[in-house]
């Protein structure tokens, strides 16, 4: 058993608390960060891939901005780009009301300056002619695109530990404490570990986290339904969305084919269990179903895995951001209900300026933790 | 009681007799047209063969088999042809796929009697046309009345080797040489072992011998050294235990290193997993009688620990008296639970006259294909421990990394070879860098539009 003392402690290794302590590991600070698993393990890995701007909320569009210009330098920061590829982002309309949906949103982005192009029927089945009869229009979004979240994550870690920063995984918190002065946690283990400054980037069980510091919110367990198919010719472009989100669908060049749609079922499990997650048969079946009305020529592709992790889904679909309410240090990022993929590597350079600049420029009022109202209501 | 039995192997077999016997009526599934598992697999319907030529020592137990197989299909649900690629344990359901058509099978109990298939090891040249299973060598034969090719040299170890040579050599193929990758030495120190299964080490001893008398060229304790020929197989090279260099022409090869569960089933049914150091396999956690700790999974034979098909047929029928009994039937156990015990002093005797070869996986050049699916190197695998990612501690991050299990066969062929490599760049044991996760579906399955 040891006692370790450190600037910074982060309790959560997926690709926000990886890219945080990259940031803050590249501006010194002593960071240790406290994984449970392994890093990338639930969220950050198993998530689609999408590196999507389009059809953000508002809220989240300034975050999403911030990200897409971290990752178009990923290769400089993390060392390799994680298969990052700008696709286009292709989100599609199946009826008359999920098109006026796509038109009612060229304004929002506009406002935050996201280059959008609507097409109409003729044009894009002239353009892709591989998409099924139902489609009725489109909304392409040409700055976004893809990468590998099984990539991603180790990566960032590996960066931070390069830049000096320390990364402990299989190392689950089970002791939550503040002296008033410094957080103290302690390990399954027995060890502890010491710091002024706590980020809490632990996904769904970020909860807890809050919970111990007496911030209780109405946080779920979200867990995406994934399943890729063998390779055939590459064909897919595009990262391809649908107006609802019930299905999204991406090809590599590789040739294989990743489609979401959704939930699966899990267990996040009570403190020193092993969480469990795991696609469902049927589920898997109607995303197949609504992928090949989209894409026809995928009827008869063999399914070769599928798969599903845990995230944190809050009432209002977006992520609680800032500062504790209760607990002077403490910093929240968690909840990302599905969008942390593309957020992460902003989300890190967001809780660096918290720490060590006391601002940021990023407005993050409307991910408040307070926003729930007393006892978690929402 | 609505009892589920995946498998109609000798132990789905004796599983299904048994609950038969006891007035409970199975959903009984197999994958293949027919029953009887890949041991005693039968010929399609008009090829015509005894049963002598077919199992040779084995007829009396094929027959047998058979027999039962062909007096409990009708008397059960019996579903052949039909995959079952996912299992909810909490549902208590398993997902089917039959002509195309998903399904759904409602159990309170279920039976996985899931099987076995070849455990390769990788060599220089092995995805060469003409390069096939020992256990895939053994059914072309079998069931087809073919071979893999009309100059075959067999490389491996275990009993599977001799007898597929010996079956090749008696079926008229020119058996231009047997490899065994064990050392005579090793075997020989634990026949006092295998003496506890007098019939079967007889058995070994005989094709030997007949392999010897028949002037066919045998090699203990080789290195493997490549798989040659453009385009198809025409050759094969290999190390002798005093370091000297041989090659024969061959338009065919049979490589097998023994066995490896089907586990996928107990996998993604939550059961707990345990490396078997004498098996060198990891094998679903059950007791002897076929209990998991999954309320209402049984498991048996090889798909629950590779133990062979007279073992595998006791554990059938124990599994289904451990399912009556938990149902709260009173039934007599003690003469199986005497012979499981038995069967399995033999065992493991055997495994340690076939120990696997990781020093052989271990040694792979970086440059040989380990991966068939995704193309993949030895090196690129070892690489996965250097970056550009933190490096792999375990074969899942290992995979993540470089896509090793990540194609058709998920890790199925690759994955015991890929823990060794890793297991040995790292320097620890290969039971430290864990196993590949399981995840539906257990074999692919087609997306449709009308599921």
């Amino acid at each position: 058993m040891t006692e370790t003392r450190c600037d910074v402690l982060i309790v959560g290794g997926g690709g926000a608390g990886c890219s945080a302590a990259l940031h803050l590991a590249l501006r010194g600070s002593r960071v240790v960060l406290l994984e449970r698993g392994l890093v990338g393990g639930q969220a950050s890995g198993v998530n689609y891939g999408g590196v999507r701007q389009q059809g953000r909320n508002p809220a989240e569009l300034p975050i999403a901005r911030k990200s897409r210009e971290i990752w178009g330098r990923m290769k400089q920061l993390a060392g390799t780009e994680a298969e990052f590829t700008v696709t286009g982002h292709l989100k599609l309309a199946r009826d008359d009301a999920e098109e006026a949906n796509l038109i009612a949103y060229l304004d929002v982005a506009k406002q935050h300056g996201l280059p959008l192009r609507m097409i109409g029927r003729n044009a894009l089945h002239g353009e892709y002619p591989w998409l099924g009869p139902k489609v009725l229009a489109g909304s392409f979004a040409p700055e976004d695109g893809s990468a590998n979240p099984r990539l991603m994550t180790p990566a960032l870690a590996r960066a931070a530990r390069d830049a000096g920063a320390t990364l402990h995984e299989r190392t689950e918190v089970m002791d939550y404490a503040h002296d008033g002065a410094d957080f103290r946690l302690r390990t399954a283990a027995g060890d502890v570990f010491v710091a002024p400054v706590l980020l809490n980037l632990a996904g769904f069980w970020g909860g807890r986290v809050a919970e111990a510091f007496g911030e209780a919110v109405p946080i779920v367990p979200l867990s995406p339904n994934m399943l890729v198919t063998e390779p055939m010719g590459y064909f897919i472009e595009p990262n391809l969305g649908v107006v609802g989100g019930n299905v999204y669908l991406r090809q590599i060049p590789r040739g294989n084919v990743i489609i979401g749609g959704g939930h699966g079922e899990s267990d996040p499990g009570q403190p020193g269990q092993t969480p469990w997650s795991r696609p469902i048969p049927e589920v898997t079946m109607e995303a197949a179903a609504l992928a090949i009305a989209l894409v026809p020529a995928l009827e008869g592709v063999q399914v070769i895995r599928s798969w599903s992790g845990i995230d944190g889904q809050m009432p209002d679909r977006i992520p609680v951001i800032g500062p504790s309410s209760t607990t002077p240090g403490l910093f929240h990022a968690f909840g990302f209900s599905g969008h942390g993929f593309q957020l992460g590597p902003a989300i890190g350079a967001i809780m660096s300026e918290l720490v060590l600049d006391g601002r940021t420029d990023i407005p993050l009022e409307p991910f408040r933790i307070t926003r729930f109202g007393a006892a978690g209501q929402a | 009681m609505k009892v589920a039995v995946v498998g109609a192997g000798p132990a789905g077999v004796r599983a299904v007799e048994a609950l038969l016997a006891h007035d409970i009526r199975p959903v009984w599934i197999d994958e293949a047209m027919d029953g009887g598992g890949r041991i005693y697999q039968r010929p399609p319907a008009g090829l015509r063969r005894d049963a002598k030529t077919l199992y040779g020592f084995e007829a009396p137990r094929a027959t047998a088999l058979h027999a039962a197989l062909d007096a409990a299909k009708p008397r059960a649900d019996w579903r052949p042809e039909t995959l079952v690629w996912n299992i909810r344990p909490g549902q208590r359901q398993l997902s089917t796929l039959s002509a195309g058509r998903q399904g759904v099978v409602e159990y309170d109990a279920a039976i996985l009697c899931t099987g076995a298939m070849d455990r390769v090891v990788p060599v220089k040249g092995w995805t060469l046309p003409g390069v096939t299973t020992m256990g895939g060598a053994q059914i072309a034969l079998k069931s087809q009345g073919c071979g893999i090719g009309q100059r075959v040299a067999f490389l491996g170890s275990g009993p599977l080797l001799w007898l597929v040579a010996y079956q090749y050599a008696k079926a008229g193929a020119e058996v231009v040489a047997v490899l065994d990758t064990t050392r005579f030495a090793t075997k020989l120190a634990a026949a006092p072992g295998m003496l506890r299964g007098p019939a079967t080490f007889a058995k070994g001893l005989y094709y030997i011998g007949w392999l010897r008398a028949h002037g066919i060229r045998i090699a203990e304790g080789v290195t493997p050294l490549a798989i040659e020929g453009a385009g198809s197989v025409s050759g094969l090279s290999w190390r002798d235990a005093k370091g000297g260099v041989h090659r024969v022409e061959c338009d065919a090869v049979g490589l097998g290193w023994g066995l490896k569960p089907e586990a996928q089933l107990a996998d993604l049914a939550g059961i707990p997993f345990v490396f078997d150091a004498a098996q060198h396999n990891w094998v679903p956690r059950r007791d002897a009688a076929g209990r998991t700790p999954v309320t209402g999974i049984y498991l048996a034979g090889d798909g629950s620990g590779i133990g062979g098909a007279e073992v595998a047929e006791v554990a059938g029928a124990r599994a289904a008296l451990a399912l009556l009994q938990d149902a709260g039937r009173r039934v007599e156990t003690a003469a199986l639970d005497r012979k499981l015990a038995s069967l399995g002093r033999f065992r493991v005797a055997l495994e340690k006259a076939f120990p696997f070869p990781s020093h052989l996986a271990a040694g792979l050049p970086d440059d040989a294909l380990f991966c068939r699916c995704e193309g993949l190197t030895v090196g690129e695998l070892r690489a996965t421990t250097t970056g550009p990612a933190i490096p792999a501690p375990e074969l899942n991050r290992a995979k993540a990394i470089s896509r090793a299990g990540m194609g058709r066969c998920q890790g199925r062929v690759c994955g015991a070879a890929a823990a060794e490599i890793l297991a040995a760049q790292l320097g620890c044991s290969v039971a430290e860098v864990g196993r590949l996760r399981g995840q539906a579906p257990v074999k692919p399955i087609p997306l449709t539009a009308t599921p």
